[in-house]
């Protein structure tokens, strides 16, 4: 019996919306002075009642939309039963039967397709601290981020390795941010990862066992963590033993994972439909509408901007998902050359809050780096000459290459035009 | 079903409770009991059945706009105001990798008793003139949900329905005995002692809103409130000979109101007439958006305009039902036919798996709204629970568990289906159903304190309206040789509250029962 990889991630990301997926409390929580925004309903008050958020709801579906899910039209919020200081009513509200959105993908640079198996909206529970206080260890709860509108992705067991989470990471990342539903920020713990890891015959056929790593603040720890993980499983397993069903930490500075919890049987979380909230019945006419809200995503952004722009490939991605920048590129492109301010911005990293620098004008082209263009590109070239004209923006992205961009790309064009025709003339 | 020690504990853990082992045996044998009366569902071909989970007219999409609602928010010091435990703005928690501290209650100081009834918890104003059932919160004022857990505590809030009231001009008088968090029938299982009946100090008011019922029978107050899950307004009441409302599931906003079942409690009201009871009604019932569940665009749309017929349904006059009762329902039906109603027997082929869908359905739902009370930001800690709690807390973790859901939390949710076809389906021939609201005249205090089931088979009656979300209106129509009061119940369609409370008037100008009042 062969074993491979087999990665799952689960990923819960916060939604930014104004209030709370149930109640009109502030979602912006970070940062706030302890239990200072609560209401009755996230403080779980005896006979409070939730009242879902329509905007979450919305935006929990343009993510399964952007992911390539299937939208559930009917749907509804279920119960998920377990104690903790946390949670603050002995249940969360969550998804199980019919989450918003189901079997999507998500593809990697390789062409490899990690499917999506839910997109679901659930609220997020308290923040705790475990503290030592008058020589007692005791659990200090803050209910702040108590009810903030939490969507979780969970893929299925698609992914081989640690640089593999890493990349569907960012990527996921980067999508979501394009729809301005959530900062995403590892740090304030509006995205956080929880990967479960085992060495199995396939995604198909899972191990008898499987262990997840909790409380990842980075990709790179992800990522670490991942590798670690399958190292220390491979080695237990080639010695016969099988690997301890847990939820295990990651340590950065030892680079290693450690045992957290041993979890002997699975929970029983006792789901069932929250009688408080009606379903949801959507029309695929409402779907679509949402579909239309979808911005461009930024994998097919950067490759427009390649084209469009004959910006590098790494420049145009890393505009295309930082929104910030790809604001201040969009509001400035029209008076300075694309080219040369997307390098201002990504590699001269102006500061946003100015308006670009004006000096910035074009410079006459210098012909001998056409001719030297030419030259090192002789397959395009002839791959011009058999008609295949559209080589030109290639032709021209390599000018702005050797020149730093400070040129005018139609002009450079114009130029390398000219010269293909007199070459042709020659030829 | 075999109910073990294994299962017991298992159930326990699952609820979050600490069992003795006495309580482990005891509560072991009356969970299989119950369980194998439950298994008369088997019965039932529930196959191609769709489940219902809510009796909402099929109501979706009840959501909210993404606006901040800082009227609504708490000041740190609210929030943290009701919590035995903080540090520097935290509430404070057991440490939670440390192992499980096993809690015993330490007994609370005894409550006074405030008045001969125990119908009384809290005095509150003796110049109002509202009765409460203390699973409403009032703000500042102690709730206690007739529950040692929440003794003391005082809610930062006020139910919607308190809020709507105060508005009308009433004033709150007193908190009211019940049933620890509506669990019960006979007032009896009340963490504060047991209610009386004024009728007879020897016998149950009925419940849970057993206090509620009995300051409205004394003339204490005009108007209470109280809540019917599965007739705990109705039952106490018809033993109090006093009317009460249990309205259309949603009627009145449930926001501010302690869950015991969120899918069948409705608020409600108690009142000496039908005159007042409808009053009162029209000035608290209504949509709230605080409460998803109140938002029916039904509500406005009248279900039945006016009554022509009424149906006697055959399976609550059968053998259970006592004799005398039997004659006195026989005799109000008379007493409408002289005025010109027409009266037929109807079946409710389902109504009798009533209760058995019931402690599947209720228990799944209270063990879950009973999940909140860990005693870090209000009240005590769960050991503080008493016995139906701790029964009902393990039925429902019991019928939800992985395994069992199936078989039991969602087969009853199917029979509950059945049940609101055959209201449908008799609401095709007849206006109103007209039936007796408990099988037998108030009984003596603690006659059935031991034997749980036969407890719950006296909701027999009330358990087919509360199921399908109707509106049932109970009110006085006579009384036994022994001078115990007997009431009767109408059950409507959804939102026939108005033509529910035209026929009780019409039938209270014809009879005098309910101008009878205790002896004090």
């Amino acid at each position: 019996m062969k074993l491979q990889p087999v990665i799952g991630l689960e990923i819960h990301v916060e939604l930014k919306t104004k209030t709370g997926m149930f109640c009109g409390c502030s979602a912006d929580h970070f940062g706030k002075p302890p239990n200072t925004n609560t209401c009755p309903v996230c403080l779980g008050l005896p006979g409070a009642l939730p009242v879902p958020n329509h905007q979450a709801i919305d935006w929990a579906i343009m993510i399964g939309l952007a992911l390539d899910c299937r939208v559930n039209l009917e749907s509804s919020f279920d119960r998920k039963h377990y104690f903790y200081p946390d949670l603050p009513k002995g249940y969360q509200i969550s998804q199980y039967d019919d989450p918003f959105c189901q079997a999507g993908k998500l593809s990697l640079a390789s062409g490899k397709i990690i499917r999506i198996n839910r997109v679901h909206l659930e609220e997020d529970t308290a923040k705790m601290q475990h503290q030592v206080i008058d020589g007692q260890k005791m659990t200090l709860v803050d209910f702040n981020r108590s009810g903030v509108p939490l969507v979780e992705i969970v893929t299925e067991p698609d992914i081989a390795s640690g640089e593999e989470a890493k990349e569907f990471l960012k990527k996921l990342r980067d999508i979501i941010r394009s729809l301005g539903v959530s900062d995403c920020d590892m740090e304030k713990g509006s995205m956080r990862l929880e990967p479960n890891i085992s060495w199995s015959e396939s995604p198909e056929k899972l191990n008898n066992y499987k262990v997840e790593i909790k409380n990842l603040n980075s990709f790179r720890f992800a990522q670490q963590g991942i590798d670690f993980e399958l190292k220390r499983q491979k080695e237990l397993l080639d010695q016969g033993k099988t690997p301890v069903q847990e939820t295990r930490g990651y340590n950065p500075q030892k680079r290693a994972t450690f045992s957290q919890r041993v979890k002997e049987t699975s929970a029983d979380y006792r789901y069932f439909p929250d009688p408080d909230i009606p379903p949801i019945v959507l029309t695929r006419e409402y779907v679509e509408n949402l579909r239309t809200k979808l911005p461009q995503l930024p994998e097919a952004l950067a490759n427009e901007m390649v084209n469009k722009f004959h910006l590098s490939l790494s420049t145009a991605q890393l505009l295309s998902k930082d929104q910030l920048k790809l604001a201040y590129f969009n509001q400035y492109k029209n008076q300075v050359e694309p080219f040369e301010l997307a390098n201002l911005i990504v590699n001269k990293k102006i500061d946003l809050d100015q308006p670009p620098p004006t000096k910035a004008a074009s410079r006459a082209v210098d012909p001998n780096i056409i001719d030297q263009v030419l030259k090192e590109n002789a397959d395009a070239v002839a791959k011009y000459r058999t008609g295949k004209t559209s080589v030109i923006g290639f032709l021209v992205g390599q000018v702005m290459r050797l020149t730093g961009g400070k040129v005018d790309p139609k002009q450079v064009q114009d130029k390398l035009l000219k010269a293909l025709q007199v070459r042709n003339l020659q030829g | 079903m075999k109910v073990d020690a294994v299962l017991v504990k298992h159930i326990a853990k699952l609820g979050n409770i600490d069992l003795s082992d006495t309580e482990i045996k005891l509560y072991g044998k009356q969970i299989q009991q119950i369980l194998q009366y439950i298994e008369t569902l088997s019965q039932v071909d529930t196959q191609n059945v769709k489940p219902t989970y809510q009796t909402l007219d099929n109501t979706t999409n009840v959501w909210r706009e993404d606006k901040l609602q800082p009227e609504r928010g708490l000041t740190q010091a609210e929030a943290l105001s009701q919590a035995k435990k903080t540090y520097q703005g935290y509430f404070v928690a057991d440490h939670v990798f440390s192992d499980a501290i096993r809690k015993t209650s330490t007994k609370l100081a005894k409550r006074r008793q405030i008045d001969k009834f125990n119908a009384v918890l809290t005095e509150v104003n003796s110049k109002g003139n509202l009765g409460v059932k203390d699973l409403f919160c009032t703000k500042n004022i102690e709730t206690t949900a007739g529950s040692a857990v929440l003794s003391g505590y005082k809610p930062q809030y006020s139910a919607t329905v308190i809020q709507k009231l105060e508005k009308a001009g009433y004033l709150v008088k007193n908190k009211l005995n019940q049933d620890a968090w509506g669990h019960g029938s006979s007032g009896e299982n009340s963490d504060f002692g047991a209610t009386k009946n004024p009728w007879d100090m020897s016998r149950v008011p009925g419940g849970s809103s057993s206090g509620s019922a009995v300051v409205v029978a004394t003339g204490e107050v005009e108007i209470a409130t109280g809540t019917d899950t599965c007739g705990s307004i109705r039952m106490p009441a018809n033993f109090t000979n006093i009317c009460g409302l249990k309205p259309t599931y949603g009627a009145l906003s449930r926001y501010g109101v302690i869950a015991f079942a969120s899918s069948l409690d409705c608020p409600g009201l108690f009142a000496r007439s039908v005159v007042k009871l409808k009053t009162v009604f029209n000035q608290v019932a209504g949509a709230d958006l605080q409460d998803p569940t109140s938002q029916s665009p039904a509500r406005n749309k009248s279900g039945v305009k006016k009554i022509k017929t009424i149906g006697l349904p055959k399976e609550f006059f059968a053998a259970g039902l006592d004799p005398e009762i039997k004659k006195l329902m026989a005799s109000a039906a008379d007493k409408l036919k002289g005025q010109g109603f027409s009266v037929k027997t109807v079946s409710l082929p389902h109504s009798q798996f009533g209760v058995a869908a019931y402690y599947l359905i209720a228990p799944t739902e209270t063990c879950s709204n009973l999940s909140r009370y860990d005693g870090v930001r209000y009240g005590q800690h769960r050991s503080y629970f008493g016995p139906e709690a701790k029964r009902r807390i393990m039925l429902g973790s019991f019928a939800a568990s992985a395994g069992y859901a199936a078989k039991y939390y969602e087969n009853a949710a199917k029979v509950r289906t059945l049940i609101v076809n055959d209201f449908e389906a008799v609401f095709k021939q007849v206006d109103v159903i007209m039936a007796p609201v408990a099988p037998m005249p108030p009984f003596k205090i603690g006659a059935k304190t031991d034997n749980p089931l036969e407890m719950y088979l006296s909701d027999i009656f009330a358990a087919p309206a509360s199921l399908a979300g109707l509106p049932s209106l109970a009110l006085p129509c006579g009384f036994t040789k022994n001078n115990l009061p007997v009431g009767m119940q109408l059950i409507g369609p959804r939102w026939s509250e108005s033509a529910l409370f035209n026929l009780g008037e019409i039938y209270q100008k014809i009879t005098n029962w309910h101008l009878q009042k205790p002896k004090l």
